[in-house]
């Protein structure tokens, strides 16, 4: 076996774009989860966007368009959530299992027909000088524009919740829907408006998945990449720069099963492929195991239905 | 709705309301074929029509019922024993969403026993398969119950993931372990069907009825009976109603979770061997075919009682040999269905609004 085909720069620029995806769904979930609410969905969620973005970059032509289509059918197929679980008050548990249940099937009907076609994608960012270092020039700084934006987007939610007034509520709220709704905030709106935020980002996550990552339109094609941006949040204990290491965590692992799959290792395609989830699993074992540390940080109201008795 | 001068407020009942827990599954059934028909529609096709060739035509279209009848039973025994199992840990707020992963181990370690006798026939065959189908489901969904009960470990997730680590191992034995080695390198495992000792046939012909089926009905009185009598059932319903009246009462959480997640294991586990031995007959890679993420939407609209389950299951066959045959009449592709049964379960949360706050109309004079 020769490991020296694999190159530094090629791995550590690839595994950019593998986290890219599932951090942005984990950033919109970490927001959804910071107001108290629990949306089980992302899966599905992600699979619509995957759905729509492709659809819409196809038909338009432009992988710009794409996003757009991406973040407003996360937008939509969230509303169902959060139409169900504040204002119809249902359990949020089973309301997310049947949003990843209902996306996964109206994904596959509405892409049906859009199998095997290559979709637009965007050009690379290039800085000058800056792009052309060696190095980190190929490596870091000459990636698709979506790739910034996602970190950008970590950035802002990190400013947003412990910078801003807005954010400050938003907390509250999921610290503490009675005491937040004593105070006269509109818990049942602050969330309503966070859901579709986790929305509309899962949807630009499975945008990047179907427009750059693969790029190409198959059933199920998410693969429990939105799960896997559930765990990454409670990996990153609810704090946005950890997101950041979770996510860049699981595409070094994606990256190296891929890699060594194509190498050729003794081990079996079959297992190499399990990695991603089963380091998964070892993450959430050892983040939890460590309860003081997992719990500190956990909204106070996380999954709790607010009904305003008065 | 909520707040400020709204017409209707919602008043939380004390006790959710057993007129309603009941009529909201058909209030939800009846929403679906609605909203349903309008996305068939949406579709091109001729709403009407395509409600009646899923709902009517398995059941009463001389042409198709004598094929579709007996499928209602082979599509319904693994959702029913699945969902049987999920309600338990449903009741409790423990979340088993893995079962299609116990399901697939049941299913491999049950074959794996027969094909290990292969082809030896003995009558102890086929009952060391289903000991071994339901230890492997129990075991795989063991692990998600220790690390919740020692690391604390999200039991949602960890189930999950594990479904797709149980989709690779399958695919791995399918291409190596256990391919039929005079298959001419296919992929797959032999035929059980045509394995006597190890087979799960139907029982009486043309009706779709095989050991699997058996099982589900018996499961379902048993469970039942549990729920009702027993004191292990009142210990689920009052884990999932209040952890502190949970531990005064003397229930030990963790025995809880590990009953649940282990008893929901062994059933899907069940399930999988039953299926494998039976109407599939073979280990592939596409040998599940989602009947652990449909049995969730089966206990819920089963209410997570027994003989609602029996129903939903029944019901949830019907809409899947009924989506069969529209694609087949209408084209129409086959995860419209998928989509018809998560809109189902969208109606149902919906409504239970109904069954857990009473609407209260007022008028409020704006001063």
């Amino acid at each position: 076996m020769d490991f020296s085909s694999l190159s530094p720069v090629a791995l550590l620029a690839s595994l950019m774009v593998a986290a890219t995806p599932i951090m942005l769904a984990a950033i919109g979930e970490l927001v959804v989860e910071k107001s108290g609410v629990l949306n089980l969905g992302v899966e599905g969620m992600m699979i619509v966007g995957a759905v729509c973005g492709f659809i819409t970059a196809v038909e338009t032509g432009s992988a710009w368009f794409g996003l757009l289509g991406a973040a407003l059918g996360g937008i939509l197929i969230s509303s169902i959530f959060a139409f169900l679980t504040q204002i119809l008050l249902a359990n949020q548990v089973a309301s997310g299992l049947a949003l990843t249940l209902f996306g996964l099937g109206v994904s596959a009907m509405i892409g049906n027909g859009y199998t095997g076609i290559k979709p637009p994608g965007f050009n690379t960012v290039h800085i000058p000088l800056l792009s052309d270092l060696p190095f980190i020039g190929p490596a870091i700084l000459s990636h698709d524009p979506i790739v910034y934006i996602g970190i950008l987007l970590v950035i802002l939610v990190w400013y947003f919740l412990n910078k801003t007034k807005n954010g400050l509520v938003l907390r509250a709220v999921g610290e503490n829907h009675d005491a937040a709704h004593a105070l006269g905030y509109k818990v049942i709106w602050i969330r309503f408006s966070a859901i579709l935020f986790g929305g509309m980002c899962a949807g630009l996550g499975g945008a990047y998945l179907s427009l750059v990552r693969v790029p190409q339109w198959t059933e199920g094609m998410t693969a429990g990449a939105g799960w896997i941006a559930l765990a990454i949040v409670v990996f990153a204990s609810w704090k946005p720069y950890r997101l950041i290491l979770g996510a860049y965590l699981f595409g070094g692992v994606t990256i190296m099963q891929l890699n060594l799959q194509a190498l050729g290792v003794e081990i079996g395609i079959a297992y190499l492929s399990m990695a991603p989830y089963l380091v998964t699993i070892i993450v959430l074992v050892m983040i939890s195991s460590n309860h003081l540390r997992s719990s500190a940080n956990a909204p106070g109201s996380l999954g709790r239905i607010f009904h305003a008795s008065q | 709705m909520l707040t400020g001068n709204g017409m209707i407020r919602l008043e939380k009942r004390p006790q959710p309301s057993k007129k309603w827990t009941s009529i909201t599954p058909f209030l939800a059934v009846l929403a679906t074929m609605f909203v349903g028909g309008i996305m068939f529609w949406a579709l091109g096709q001729d709403p009407i029509e395509a409600i009646r060739i899923i709902f009517w035509d398995p059941l009463f279209n001389p042409q198709f019922a004598s094929y579709a009848r007996p499928q209602i039973l082979v599509k319904a025994g693994p959702l029913v024993l699945i969902a049987l199992g999920l309600s338990l840990g449903f009741r409790a707020n423990i979340w088993n969403i893995g079962a299609e992963g116990q399901y697939i181990i049941g299913a491999i370690c049950g074959a794996g026993v027969g094909l290990a006798f292969y082809p030896s026939e003995g009558w102890f065959i086929f009952p060391l398969m289903v000991i071994a189908g339901a230890l492997g489901g129990f075991l795989w969904a063991m692990i998600p119950a220790i690390l919740k009960i020692k690391f604390n470990t999200n039991e949602i997730l960890v189930s999950l993931m594990l479904v797709y680590v149980a989709e690779k191992i399958l695919v791995s034995v399918s291409l190596g372990l256990m391919r039929n080695p005079e298959g001419g390198g296919f992929p797959g495992s032999r035929n059980l069907q045509y394995y006597k000792a190890a087979s799960n046939p139907e029982l009486i012909s043309g009706t779709g009825m095989h050991w699997g089926v058996l099982v589900a009905i018996a499961l379902t009185c048993l469970t039942y009976i549990m729920l009702t009598k027993h004191i292990l059932g009142f210990q689920i319903k009052i884990s999932g109603q209040s952890n502190k009246a949970a531990r005064f009462s003397g229930t030990n959480p963790s025995i809880i979770t590990a009953i649940c997640l282990g008893v929901s294991g062994a059933l899907a586990g069940l399930a999988g061997l039953f299926e494998v031995s039976g109407p599939s007959g073979q280990i592939s890679i596409d040998f599940n075919v989602g009947y652990g993420f449909t049995a969730i939407i089966v206990a819920f609209l089963g209410r997570l009682n027994p003989f609602g389950i029996l129903l939903a299951g029944l019901l949830m066959a019907l809409t899947y040999i009924g989506g069969e045959l529209a694609q087949f009449m209408l084209g129409l592709p086959a995860a419209a269905i998928q989509a018809f049964q998560g809109m189902l379960l969208f109606f149902l949360l919906a409504g239970d609004i109904l069954t857990n706050y009473r609407p209260k109309f007022t008028y409020k004079k704006r001063l």
